[in-house]
């Protein structure tokens, strides 16, 4: 491949086989028992039943996995080609949905690819990441400490931010700009600078409030207030919280949870699963959960530590927020925490685009662990071209 | 280098920073995790113990369907059928044993409840058995002390009581597809049947009504305790039909006769339908509880097609029943006169082809009634090649001919009516005038549905009006107004309209000359007019016409020709219009003219017409039949 011996004098390229083995299959297999917990919540949702969620999403998970693999054992020098196209790839789709997307609860997010719903904004988590990443691969400190040298990090943020809130999904647009700030932050930008854009964000929220849609206003109202509207915008989060609460230490046992099989709780395959593993399993089952969620992260922060080249630090480490992010701001919100957003519990929660978005991720960040002894010129004009 | 150490010792520093922050976050869940479900596990347990108040659906009652006099066609009979509650019943096996003998249940019956038993929790009912007669009701209620946990349950089933003899209007109802789940939730009730054909399936949204519910408090086990309310629902509206159900027992009756027919009878004046029948039909009680997959194998490899509607959804080369729209086409363009004088040696010549007339011999002179009358080819090949296909075409659309008539029932069919633009644009080649001359007879491209031939028919003799056929005459009970669609006039002068009656009166006049003189009604004051048609499916080679056309009955059933008549009754002042169609029959004068002949006279002598105005109060005022 033209492309690699571009890039690339050391060290010697290593054939598939050797790569299959440098593949991390502990992270491989904690990805599978997360999923596996998936299958059986949503075997619990449908009331003991495989279709129409687990066996699904089963399917998908499959697919998912070899995706992963098949990305794990691309160079990431190649990824680091492939990053502003992916990025302006995901751009086009985000500007298509605009257009075109079909109408789904009053928001325009989806395209309809036939077997499966696409939602261009969960895609764009990953190739945010990616861009940045690449972006942030090239300048030393004192460059990045230069303000000229933020302008285009900033569009790669606020274009795709802009675009998500026109749709209007305001939880994926707040994601997208707590990833961008991540990244910002792990490239080296200077804290002053943050504190500055806090400030004025936290200034500009009596003007938001103006341009936000009705029911994003209720459901931060409803948030701050659920008994406001206890049978309608409230209903989730009390719900939600009865629930969890009842399930106790150890829970009601598989497919016992009363809350969610009397269809007490709402949206209990997609976005409140958690809520139902946490009544049938209670706090020790959360909990687990949890735990294996913190190993997954700490496992990309760690992948990220060991890469000896700029991009796949950022990479990886970029991969492992948004994971959090996802971790964390879904069972906040099944838990009260903070507003009721849409965001799925990745692996768990049944949809088909954050599943192929996580595992896309979790492919790259594995891409990182097996060529992290390559180092990459920090301008690629300084390589051999 | 030196640089890039910096970087990346700032990178490790903020990534650490970062994953401390994560942690910490991760921390407050297990924190508020911990409140939920430890703390304050006893308040939500109790919350979840009232969390207690559960909807259920109801069913609505499906819409009945009747006939024009209340005769009822779709009914919903109580269906009577056993339930078990496993925790009730104990030992489930020995439960269903003492109840086969007071019941009879097969092995998969009882494999298939001890599978739900074991799948669901032990309170919840399952179902053994349905469709129990009422005696078997009686002895299992007389036995109850000995069967516990059973229990009787009462829902509907549809019934049709006609039920061949409906089939192909009423339709029927089925079990809920894929395809259908639209939403409404009593869809996704068991056992919730929905109209699969028919008038069941086009007035779905009307029969279906709205589902009620029952709140019903549960306990937290979902056990229900207590009903606290109650809706009831709407049930669906009632239909009532045009059909006049003795009319169309007779219709379908006399269609038994032959191997594949369909016939419709209107009224001329506002549309009404109150005959429609497909021969061979098929029992839509077959359908209602789910049909075996024998029976149904049986119906769809039948060769003369019982599912379909052959009424209003075969299309058949209409043949001589065409021949009056050539006449007022012609008329109507100025192109001949009544009195318009051809010469039948027998055929006609065009370029270097020879067109024949049924009658070898030929007719000699005629006019215009005398070539309706016997039917003559050659005078509406002459006709014909004078007006030309698109303004035939365009007179044929006006009776209704190659365009749907939108009777309310699914998948009507179109016909279709060739003109210039469509050959050019389906076929890719120019029209050939010899084309026009095979159109003008009702063969070559020209189709049409039984329906639309009924329809042609009360158009031409209620003087000129759009009539629209229709089978539903009230939506939602008695009080309801009346379904009548508009009727506008067609624009056709009432001379050539005039003309074209004489003929078709001429075709059945006893000791006349025409085709079907020896198919009258005996009764004078039930005289009918009408036309005979007989259209090929095979074309007659030159062979075949040196040494003799082959016989109807010498060929096989699917190469024998098609009988056709259409026609009305009385003469004096048409009220009922008639089309024949018998499949691979023959001839329409000694085939088809019988049939319609006896169908008109039965429906003249029930009236379904008269008899329903005599009865309702402020019906539109109509011309009657009689004096």
């Amino acid at each position: 491949m033209a492309l690699y011996g571009e890039l690339s004098r050391e060290p010697p390229r290593m054939t598939l086989g050797e790569k299959l083995l440098h593949i991390n299959w502990t992270l491989v297999i904690l990805i599978c028992l997360v999923a596996s917990i998936g299958f059986a919540m949503l075997y619990s949702a449908a009331n003991g039943a495989y279709s129409p969620w687990a066996s699904r999403q089963m399917i998908r998970f499959a697919a998912g996995l070899v995706i992963m693999i098949g990305v794990a054992l691309v160079d990431v020098r190649i990824w680091l080609r492939l990053a502003y196209p992916i990025y302006g790839g995901v751009m086009l789709l985000l500007v298509a949905v605009e257009v075109m997307g079909s109408i789904g609860m009053g928001a325009q997010r989806w395209i309809n690819l036939g077997f499966m719903q696409l939602q261009p904004s969960e895609l764009m988590k990953v190739a945010m990441v990616l861009a940045l990443a690449r972006y942030f691969h090239g300048p030393t400190m004192e460059e990045v400490g230069r303000p000229t040298r933020l302008i285009v990090p900033l569009v790669i943020v606020i274009a795709p931010v802009g675009l998500v809130l026109r749709q209007p999904d305001l939880g994926t647009a707040l994601i997208l700009i707590m990833i961008g700030g991540s990244m910002f932050f792990l490239a080296g930008v200077r804290l002053w600078k943050f504190a500055v854009v806090i400030s004025l964000g936290l200034a500009a929220i009596p003007l938001a409030w103006q341009f936000l849609h009705d029911y994003q206003r209720d459901r931060v109202l409803t948030f701050i207030n659920p008994e406001r509207d206890a049978q309608g915008a409230g209903y989730h989060i009390i719900q939600s919280q009865i629930a969890l609460g009842s399930g106790g230490l150890f829970g009601k046992g598989f497919l016992q949870g009363t809350q969610s099989h009397l269809n007490f709780l709402p949206e209990r395959q997609t976005d409140f699963i958690f809520t139902m593993l946490a009544e049938e399993f209670g706090f020790a089952g959360g909990i687990g959960l949890v735990g294996l969620y913190v190993l997954i992260i700490a496992y990309g922060t760690f992948i990220g530590l060991l890469s000896r080249n700029h991009f796949g630090r950022l990479l990886a480490l970029g991969l492992a927020v948004n994971l959090f992010l996802y971790v964390f701001i879904n069972i906040a919100m099944v838990m009260g925490l903070i507003p009721v957003v849409g965001v799925p519990l990745p692996l768990i929660s049944y949809g088909g685009t954050a599943m192929l978005a996580v595992l896309f991720g979790f492919g790259m960040m594995m891409s990182v662990f097996i060529h992290r002894d390559i180092r990459i010129p920090r301008r690629l004009r300084d390589a051999e071209f | 280098m030196e640089r890039d150490l910096e970087r990346s010792r700032s990178l490790t520093r903020r990534a650490l920073v970062l994953g401390g922050v994560k942690l910490g976050l991760f921390g407050t869940l297990a924190g508020r995790m911990y409140y939920l479900q430890i703390t304050e596990r006893d308040r939500y347990a109790m919350l979840a113990e009232e969390n207690r108040i559960n909807i259920r659906l109801l069913a609505p009652s499906r819409g009945e369907i009747v006939d024009r006099f209340g005769v009822p066609l779709a009914v919903n009979d109580r269906n009577f059928r056993v339930l078990l509650v496993a925790e009730e019943a104990g030992d489930v096996e020995e439960t269903l044993r003492r109840l086969s003998r007071f019941a009879p249940l097969d092995d998969a019956d009882v494999e298939r409840v001890l599978r739900d038993t074991a799948r669901r929790r032990a309170f919840v009912p399952v179902n053994v058995r349905d469709h129990l007669s009422w005696e078997q009701v009686a002895r299992i209620e007389v036995n109850a002390p000995e069967l516990p946990g059973l229990s009787i349950d009462v829902g509907e089933v549809r019934r049709y009581p006609f039920g061949e003899a409906t089939a192909h209007i009423v339709g029927y109802v089925g079990a809920v597809s894929e395809e259908e789940l639209t939403g409404d939730p009593v869809l996704t009730l068991p056992g919730f049947r929905v109209g699969k054909s028919g008038l069941e399936r086009q007035l779905e949204d009307r029969l279906r009504g709205v589902a009620g519910n029952s709140q019903v408090e549960v306990n937290a086990f979902g056990r229900v305790i207590r009903e606290l309310g109650r809706d009831e629902g709407e049930p669906g509206a009632e239909v009532q039909l045009t059909i006049d159900m003795g009319l169309q027992s007779f219709v379908q009756e006399r269609l038994t006769t032959e191997y594949s027919a369909a016939a419709v009878v209107l009224d001329v004046h506002n549309g009404e339908v109150f005959a429609l029948a497909s021969h061979p039909s098929f029992d839509p009680n077959l359908f209602t509880t789910g049909i075996s997959s024998q029976n149904w194998s049986r119906l769809i490899n039948d060769e003369y097609g019982p599912l379909n509607n052959k009424a209003t959804s075969g299309q058949y080369a209409p043949g001589s029943t065409f021949k009056m729209i050539v006449a007022l086409a012609a008329m109507e363009h100025g192109v001949a006169g009544p009195g318009h004088q051809v010469y039948c040696p027998g055929f006609m010549d065009l370029g270097n082809h020879r067109f024949h007339c049924w009658r070898r011999g030929g007719h000699g002179w005629l006019d215009m009634v005398d070539a309706i009358a016997q039917s003559c080819d050659t005078y509406f090949y002459d006709l014909s090649r004078r007006v030309g296909i698109d303004n035939i075409a365009e007179m044929a659309n006006r009776f209704g001919i190659g365009e749907t008539v939108g009777i309310d029932l699914p998948h009507e069919a179109n016909g279709l009516m060739p003109t210039r633009g469509w050959k050019q644009a389906q076929l890719g080649t120019p029209w050939q005038q010899g084309e026009t001359l095979i159109a003008s007879i009702g063969q070559g491209y020209v189709l049409a549905t039984p329906l639309q031939l009924a329809v042609m028919t009360a158009r031409m003799v209620n003087g000129g009006l759009a009539i629209q056929p229709h089978l539903t005459m009230r939506l939602g009970g008695p009080d309801q107004p009346l379904i009548d669609p508009e009727r506008p006039s067609l624009g056709i002068s009432d001379r050539s309209l005039a003309v074209a009656v004489d003929g078709m009166m001429e075709v059945t006049r006893i000791g006349g000359r025409g085709t079907a003189r020896g198919a009258q009604i005996q009764d004078e004051d039930m005289r009918m007019g009408g036309k005979t048609g007989t259209s090929q499916v095979r074309r007659i080679t030159m062979a075949e016409r040196m040494t003799g056309i082959i016989r109807n009955e010498d060929r096989p059933w699917r190469q024998r020709d098609h009988a056709l008549f259409v026609g009305y009754a009385p003469i004096q002042a048409p009220r009922y219009a008639c089309a024949v169609v018998v499949e691979h029959g023959g001839g329409g004068s000694r085939v088809a003219a019988p049939i319609a002949r006896d169908i008109l006279h039965e429906a003249q002598l029930r009236s379904p017409a008269r008899r329903l105005f005599t009865e309702t109060a402020g019906a539109p005022t109509v011309p009657e039949a009689d004096g």
